[in-house]
């Protein structure tokens, strides 16, 4: 034990030595290239060792993703029967099943050879709103409304250092939502000379500032069954949640079951550390 | 004691290779130490041990802790395990529409359900009167193996045909000896004859000549319409 | 592994089997019987925790085939299907990916573990060299695996890393063709980068069976780096080391949990949860991050070629890390220069890794010449030179002597703990 305590403080103190060398060197090098400001920090439902999805929120986003965004972006990975399972939006099977039968989906070919359109099934894919990335393209300026399957996973920012450390031990996972959320609140007017090329929205939020898509959301354009209010910072916030869940669907059993696992090890861990104690009591080491 | 249990051990150390007599006896000294790796020799070792005090409390932890690692390995074992069954787009993939007006009458058409070949056969007057003939005692599975009725329901005519439609009868078109795919209007029954082991159905899909133990099975599913039933 | 067995079996079924395959005597002598310097520390717990991982990825990998799908337009789909429909298929998939990480974690710490006690010098080099193979095919590995779920990254990886080997005066762009079995990364690479990267796990097992068989015939190396001189240096390896191993593998499994339950991206890349498309780069390619140093090194030197040989001498140059240093004391505990030159090294490979993954652009180039630089003269001169000129500390005659002398001026509380040795 004691040949481990001598080398630990031998050990660590150059790494100390060095983690502080580069945290004055950091500031100096990094140079951040564009003038994005970073999205603030959210909080989420989800977020953290014991996160779960606000089921009502996620309801809502669904609805907010189906009323406005599912008009331009697929989520080709996306099925009615996930509205149904546990961990997300968990509508009942009955409701699952209606919001399925009012889309008409591409079945075939039948006996003739021919493609018929049939209601859809729990089994179906959500339907895209273009057969293809050209005809998507093609219907919005040259710019490809990206799938939602996994987006609010494909996206992210540059923490920069020594934020990224950190975020280890806050266990921060939220920078697509965060940063999707920003994005959906941050159309404005674009500031003294700026020039915004033609069919381009400026938004303060985007990488270069020129994004294609026109702001999507607005207060008052989604009806709330339920009295949340109907505003462009909550529809955000809600269909981001939404987004999330369809990125992670096991977020829940995910945190849960680590849960579990953490304390098991734990526990374990210190077990053997007074096994391995007692092994080696008459063993000088 | 500890001391002469390590010296006993070896004479040059860096090798690998041991002394049998010394090393035989090494480890063993420190009593539950080896127990607790081993497991299966403990109960021996404990009965030894029981000079001091400390030994039950050392029992103890020797005992939780290899408990803890059984537990531990058991639970990491079953996701792998899980993972084999059938995944959830599968279960999902549960309908297959079939629409009958198109199926002449003494016709058998196969359609796919869950990636198997399901028959569909339109049957005639005399096809149904010869099903109807036969007697349960006659038959080599007496039960009617329908999905939609009671798992004892006798294989009567009437059990094996299309609730209120005698006319269709559908069956999953998998021979229940091995699984081969049984050939439709064939066979001394009139129904199917399965070339690889020559199992015969009659008319009402039901087992006649071995070697196939039961009848073949009536997959669930329901008449939509009068022209259109949905598997599954 | 070590010739003869000194397992008695009483059975006479297990002696019936002993007397025609020794089997349980071979897993005897090498993991029970075995002799292991008393003295090491928590440090030497890592090759312990390697194997754990590597079996950890080898039953999670053949587990994710099952559900895996190498075709481009199926791939990132089956991936996304194993994360969404199969039965804990997220948690084999995050545990795949996750490992993959830790295993290099691991296999650093077990490197320098091994270049600050001199694991590496006489009579060990061989299984030095072994270590740099596994290290090597780890490398292979991980890239090939990576292409796999065909995300952005998965793409752009491929090809900036293929393309590495088109550098190579006239057989260049030839090579680069038959590694992509076609004029881009494409179906082709997919399926045989999906092939080798099942293969190559069970040659890394091959070696590292190598790898533990030389270990037990030179016996381990301890924090002293003197060779174990009377059976008192030593204690059996069961249940001594098995409970020191286990322990630390529990704590490593923790800090892997920490990863896996609750940052499970944090060590990827947002874009390779972006289908690959073979059309649009991303704006910051960045390789997994256990490449990282190697990756700034190949940026630092402004030619092509020059900065492919730079990246391959890095490793390179491990190989030869037992003839470059030329000091006769083993351990670095007693070599106070050499301590304090590998504590940079150390420092300047974690600054290579931080440089790889910034834009190659202004102070970033410049300080990653700088720190390649460094990196080379470690090896190609400072190592060499410490042996000639350092005056190392008085080594201790035996492990047992620098055990008790510790004990006595540490802890004098702790006598009676070490009673037995002072009986003796």
């Amino acid at each position: 034990m004691s040949t481990t305590m001598s080398f630990r403080s031998s050990l660590l103190r150059p790494l100390a030595v060095a983690a502080l060398a580069f945290g004055l060197a950091a500031p100096a090098l990094a140079a951040d290239g564009h003038g994005t400001p970073k999205p603030p920090r959210e909080e989420w439902s989800f977020a953290g060792p014991f996160g779960t999805f606000d089921q009502a929120q996620v309801q809502r986003g669904f609805q907010v993703f189906k009323e406005v965004c599912a008009s331009c972006h697929a989520a080709h990975l996306f099925s009615f029967r996930n509205l149904a399972q546990p961990g997300g939006p968990s509508f009942s099977e009955a409701q699952a099943k209606a919001v399925a039968e009012s889309y008409q989906v591409q079945d075939g070919p039948n006996d003739a050879g021919d493609m018929f359109d049939r209601p859809g099934r729990l089994s179906d894919r959500w339907p895209s709103p273009f057969p293809n990335e050209q005809a998507a393209r093609a219907s919005n300026g040259g710019a490809y409304p990206p799938d939602f399957s996994t987006l609010a996973k494909a996206r992210t920012y540059e923490v920069g250092f020594p934020g990224f450390l950190i975020d280890i031990f806050t266990q921060y996972q939220e920078n697509g939502v965060d940063y999707i959320h920003a994005l959906l609140v941050g159309y404005e007017e674009p500031p003294e000379g700026f020039a915004l090329p033609e069919g381009a929205h400026y938004n303060k939020y985007f990488p270069g500032h020129a994004i294609k898509m026109p702001q999507p959301l607005s207060d008052g354009q989604v009806t709330y069954t339920d009295g949340t209010p109907e505003t462009l910072d909550q529809y955000s916030r809600d269909v981001t949640a939404f987004m999330m869940w369809m990125a992670e669907p096991h977020l829940e059993a995910r945190k849960r079951i680590g849960f579990q696992v953490m304390i098991f090890l734990i526990i374990f861990a210190g077990l053997l550390y007074f096994t391995k104690k007692k092994v080696w009591k008459s063993v000088g080491h | 004691m500890q001391l002469e249990a390590i010296e006993g051990r070896v004479d040059r150390v860096p090798r690998g290779r041991l002394p049998v007599s010394r090393e035989r006896s090494t480890p063993r000294r420190d009593g539950l130490a080896e127990a607790a790796v081993t497991g299966s020799r403990g109960k021996e070792t404990i009965v030894a041990a029981t000079e001091t005090a400390g030994t039950t409390r050392r029992d103890f932890l020797y005992i939780a802790t290899g408990a803890m690692g059984a537990v531990g390995a058991a639970a990491l074992v079953w996701p792998f395990v899980s993972q084999l069954q059938p995944d959830a787009s599968v279960l999902a993939m549960s309908t297959t529409e079939v629409d009958l007006t198109s199926i002449a009458e003494g016709q058998m058409v196969t359609v796919k359900w869950r990636g198997k070949p399901v028959f569909v056969w339109n049957r005639t007057e005399k096809d149904i009167a010869e099903a109807k003939e036969t007697q349960l005692s006659a038959l080599l599975d007496p039960i009617a193996r329908n999905a939609n009725l009671a798992a004892d329901a006798p294989a009567t005519d009437e059990n094996r045909a299309g609730e209120g439609h005698e006319k269709w009868l559908v069956v999953i078109g998998i021979c229940t000896h091995l699984g081969c795919v049984p050939i439709g209007h064939s066979g001394e029954y009139d129904g199917w004859f399965c070339p690889c082991h020559g199992s015969e159905y009659d008319t009402a899909g039901r087992v006649r000549r071995g070697p196939a133990p039961t009848n073949l099975d009536i997959p669930p599913y329901q008449f939509v319409s009068d022209t259109k039933i949905s598997i599954g | 592994m070590s010739g003869h067995s000194t397992f008695e079996p009483k059975h006479p079924a297990l002696k019936w089997f002993e007397s025609r395959l020794p089997l349980v005597g071979l897993i005897h002598s090498s993991f029970v019987a075995y002799p292991t310097p008393r003295n090491l520390n928590y440090w030497w717990t890592f090759g312990g925790i390697l194997s754990l991982m590597l079996v950890c990825q080898i039953v999670s990998g053949v587990v994710l085939a099952m559900h895996y799908t190498p075709h481009i337009t199926l791939a990132f789909d089956s991936v996304e299907h194993i994360m969404r429909d199969v039965s804990y298929g997220w948690l084999i998939r995050y545990i795949h990916a996750n490992g993959a990480s830790m295993f290099f974690i691991a296999v650093y710490i077990h490197m320098f573990r091994g270049l600050y006690y001199g694991s590496y010098k006489a009579p060990r080099e061989v299984l030095w060299i072994l270590g740099c193979i596994i290290y090597l095919l780890m490398m292979a590995t991980a890239f090939m695996g990576y292409v796999l779920p065909w995300g952005q990254m998965s793409f752009w990886g491929a090809t900036v890393i293929t393309n590495l080997f088109s550098a190579f005066p006239v057989v260049g762009p030839t090579i680069v063709e038959w590694l992509w079995g076609g004029f881009s990364v494409d179906n082709a690479t997919l399926n045989r980068f999906f092939s080798l990267h099942y293969l190559l796990p069970f040659m890394i097992a091959g070696v590292v069976v190598l790898h533990v068989w030389a270990l037990h015939v030179v016996g381990q190396n301890n924090p002293t780096g003197v060779e174990p001189k009377s059976p008192k240096d030593t204690v059996p390896f069961t249940p001594y080391a098995t409970i020191k191993d286990g322990f630390g593998m529990v704590c490593f499994l923790i800090f892997f949990a920490w990863f896996l339950f609750y940052i499970p991206n944090y060590l990827g890349h947002a874009d390779n949860y972006i289908p690959a498309n073979p059309l649009v780069t991303p704006a910051h390619i960045v390789p997994e991050w256990y490449y990282l140093p190697f990756y700034a090194m190949l940026r630092a030197v402004p030619d092509k070629l020059g900065g492919v040989l730079t990246m391959f001498g890095a490793i390179i140059v491990l190989f030869f890390v037992p003839w470059l240093d030329t000091s006769k004391v083993r351990s670095g505990v007693y070599r106070p220069l050499f301590k304090q030159f590998f504590w940079i090294w150390v420092v300047v490979c974690i600054g290579l890794g931080w440089l790889g993954s910034k834009p190659a652009e202004g102070g970033y180039v410049i300080a990653g010449r700088i720190l390649t630089i460094y990196y080379f003269a470690h090896f190609l001169i400072i190592l060499p030179l410490l042996g000639l000129f350092e005056k190392p500390k008085a080594v201790p005659a035996s492990i047992t002597e620098a055990v008790l002398g510790k004990n006595k001026g540490a802890a004098p509380a702790s006598a009676g703990v070490s009673a037995p040795q002072t009986k003796g």
